[in-house]
């Protein structure tokens, strides 16, 4: 079986962080037209009925666009939680709420992707203690089975399957997935392979952008 | 999570600084924050930051049945939503009072004010209409959301277009974009709200207050206007007297204030216009400073895949137990999925197990009739079912 990957790219990305003056640590990412705003409250007082006696309670709310939370919102939800559940060390505030609130700026494909990476890097900003940073990248395989990655909405919607990984910093390892769609087990082992070769690029990127921060020469 | 109050010493700082005209941010008493208006890549998404203050309005429509009392009027909606990240005592899907309070106030200055012409939002009179929703998302809280809230609604609603319909009979047909360039909404005039607060039962005033200001006023009146000078609504709240003077010289200031905005708007519209027909870059990411240290970005770039390949057959070889025949999954049509290769329903059998015991039990039960008598406890039930427990019940 021949690899069909033409030379997969991710689209141009960008972020800025501590632009609110509210919340406790903001950040905003951008893959693409695809934009996602987060704010962090936290570590801050739980209500009683959430509190977890050790450790901290962590909140995620996506807030689409235009209407109501849906159904697609809590499951996008829960795949942020327990990723960031996996990366955060939430022993260290036991008794201690954090609420993430994501809001849908701009839905151009690769949402969920979006989604993860504006977690991290606001997680970064709100200076909460980490064992490890993780990216989101998803990849598409279209009809003729090539892989694409970091897909807009049109290539989503033309696609055979849909792939999200999260992958970990430390040893690229897949922390979560959400899928779409059918595949075989090669090609899902070929797109991790791609995610994690992407997620090299994304993290260099919050690389970057900490040593930008602390560096006091632009 | 709750709101962190204002100590009684931030207060009497506060209001010692207003008596001696000297505000937080060094402003003058009728000094607005910078006001920054930027589009995003669909028609009609706008986020305006005023000072710290900002907020995402999203324009979006759909064809809805009209209302019985207006066949031939589209229907405007307006939401405002105050985001649990703009400031922690804000909870989601609760409605406060402060929420009703702007949603009240944003519908008056912008659906009872007739800025924008319904009539031409009727496609079939008494059938179809648009209903234009506006979605006004408040992102960071410091201080005067409504006049915030007020410039995103109304410069999303000018930027907003829907997509082109035509009617032939009664078919409705709706072109996407791409087939027929869609259609602005007719904006006839722009209602900008404008805010005073008042302190020490009115003595004081200020323009566009911060959240801290808001915490220690004792009323609020807020004035809609539009560039003409009409005024388009008008709302005192916080219980304060006013003199007729103080409304007239607000009046005044807001009207100053309103053509500053709206000429700002204006221009806003026009660069995004521009960047649109030249076919440059236009949307959020391109409005945002490059030069700042906590912005950075990277250009799109191709990724080495050379040996992906490799990797993907690696972890497949070491894999436990490998199925000899890898099936290409078969698409039935776009958009299903298919787990498995489909078995034997086993379901149907157990059913059909149970009708015939089913079958067994009635039988059992008309041989049993002239004995016992029927009945639908679940005791007796079982007392059929068992032999013993039918003996013993013949012998009671």
């Amino acid at each position: 079986m021949e690899l069909d990957i033409n030379s997969p790219v991710l689209r141009e990305f960008g972020s800025e962080q501590s632009l609110l003056s509210k919340p406790d640590g903001s950040a905003t990412f951008m893959q693409g037209d695809t934009s996602v705003m987060v704010g962090v409250y936290g570590p801050a007082e739980v209500k009683v009925n959430k509190e977890i006696y050790d450790r901290a309670t962590l909140e995620v709310l996506i807030q689409p666009k235009s209407g109501m939370p849906s159904v697609r919102e809590r499951t996008r939800e829960q795949c942020v939680r327990e990723t960031c559940e996996a990366a955060l060390l939430s022993t260290l505030h036991p008794r201690s709420s954090l609420t993430l609130v994501l809001q849908v700026v701009h839905d151009d494909g690769s949402l969920l992707a979006c989604c993860l990476n504006a977690a991290c890097m606001v997680l970064m900003d709100a200076g909460l203690p980490m064992s490890r940073l993780f990216c989101g990248v998803t990849c598409a395989i279209d009809a003729e089975g090539q892989i694409i990655t970091d897909p807009t909405a049109q290539q989503e919607k033309e696609s055979r399957a849909l792939l999200t990984f999260a992958i970990d910093s430390k040893e690229h390892n897949v922390m979560m997935s959400s899928t779409k769609g059918s595949f075989s087990m090669k090609e899902m082992q070929q797109c991790i392979a791609v995610s994690q070769k992407a997620s090299e690029r994304i993290f260099q990127f919050y690389r970057d952008s900490v040593k930008r921060r602390y560096s006091k020469i632009l | 999570m709750r709101e962190t109050p204002l100590s009684n010493c931030e207060r009497d700082f506060l209001l010692k600084g207003i008596q001696e005209k000297k505000r937080l941010d060094g402003r003058q008493t009728y000094d607005y924050r910078n006001i920054k208006i930027s589009f995003g890549t669909d028609y009609g998404c706008c986020t305006v930051t005023l000072g710290k203050t900002r907020v995402l309005a999203q324009v979006s429509c759909e064809l809805v049945p009209p209302k019985d009392s207006r066949p031939t009027e589209g229907i405007m909606f307006f939401n405002l939503e105050l985001s649990p990240m703009a400031s922690p005592g804000f909870q989601s899907n609760r409605q406060s009072e402060l929420l009703v309070t702007l949603n009240r106030q944003l519908e008056r200055c912008l659906r009872n004010s007739r800025c924008i012409d319904t009539e031409s939002l009727c496609v079939i009179s008494g059938e179809k209409v648009w209903q234009i929703r506006v979605d006004v998302h408040v992102l960071n809280h410091d201080g005067n959301l409504m006049d915030a809230a007020s410039v995103a609604a109304i410069s999303a609603l000018c930027h907003f277009k829907r997509p082109e319909v035509a009617i032939q009979g009664r078919d409705v047909t709706v072109f996407s974009p791409e087939e027929r360039d869609p259609v602005p909404l007719s904006v006839y005039h722009m209602p900008i709200c404008v805010s005073f607060a008042f302190f020490q039962q009115g003595s004081y005033l200020l323009v566009d207050p911060c959240e801290k200001e808001e915490l220690v006023m004792d009323g609020l009146l807020v004035l809609a206007m539009n560039k003409h000078r009409e005024i388009c609504s008008i709302q005192s709240s916080g219980g304060i007297m006013l003199l007729k003077d103080q409304v007239l010289r607000c009046s005044k200031i807001a009207s100053v204030k309103v053509s500053e905005i709206t000429e700002l708007i204006t221009k806003a519209l026009e660069n995004d216009r521009r960047a649109r027909k030249e076919g440059g870059k236009f949307g959020f990411a391109e409005s945002i400073a490059k030069e700042r240290i906590t912005v950075l970005t990277r250009e799109e770039a191709p990724l080495d895949t050379t040996d992906i390949q490799a990797t993907a057959d690696g972890i497949i070889s070491k894999a436990d137990a490998p199925p000899e025949v890898v099936p290409s999954p078969v698409i039935v049509a776009t958009g299903t999925g298919q787990v498995g290769e489909g078995l034997e329903n086993t379901w149907g059998l157990e059913e059909d197990d149970e009708e015939e015991e089913m079958a067994d039990v009635t039988e059992r039960k008309t041989k049993e009739d002239e004995v016992m008598v029927l009945s639908d406890s679940e005791e007796e039930e079982v007392v059929i079912l068992n032999q013993d427990g039918r003996s013993k019940r013949s012998q009671r």
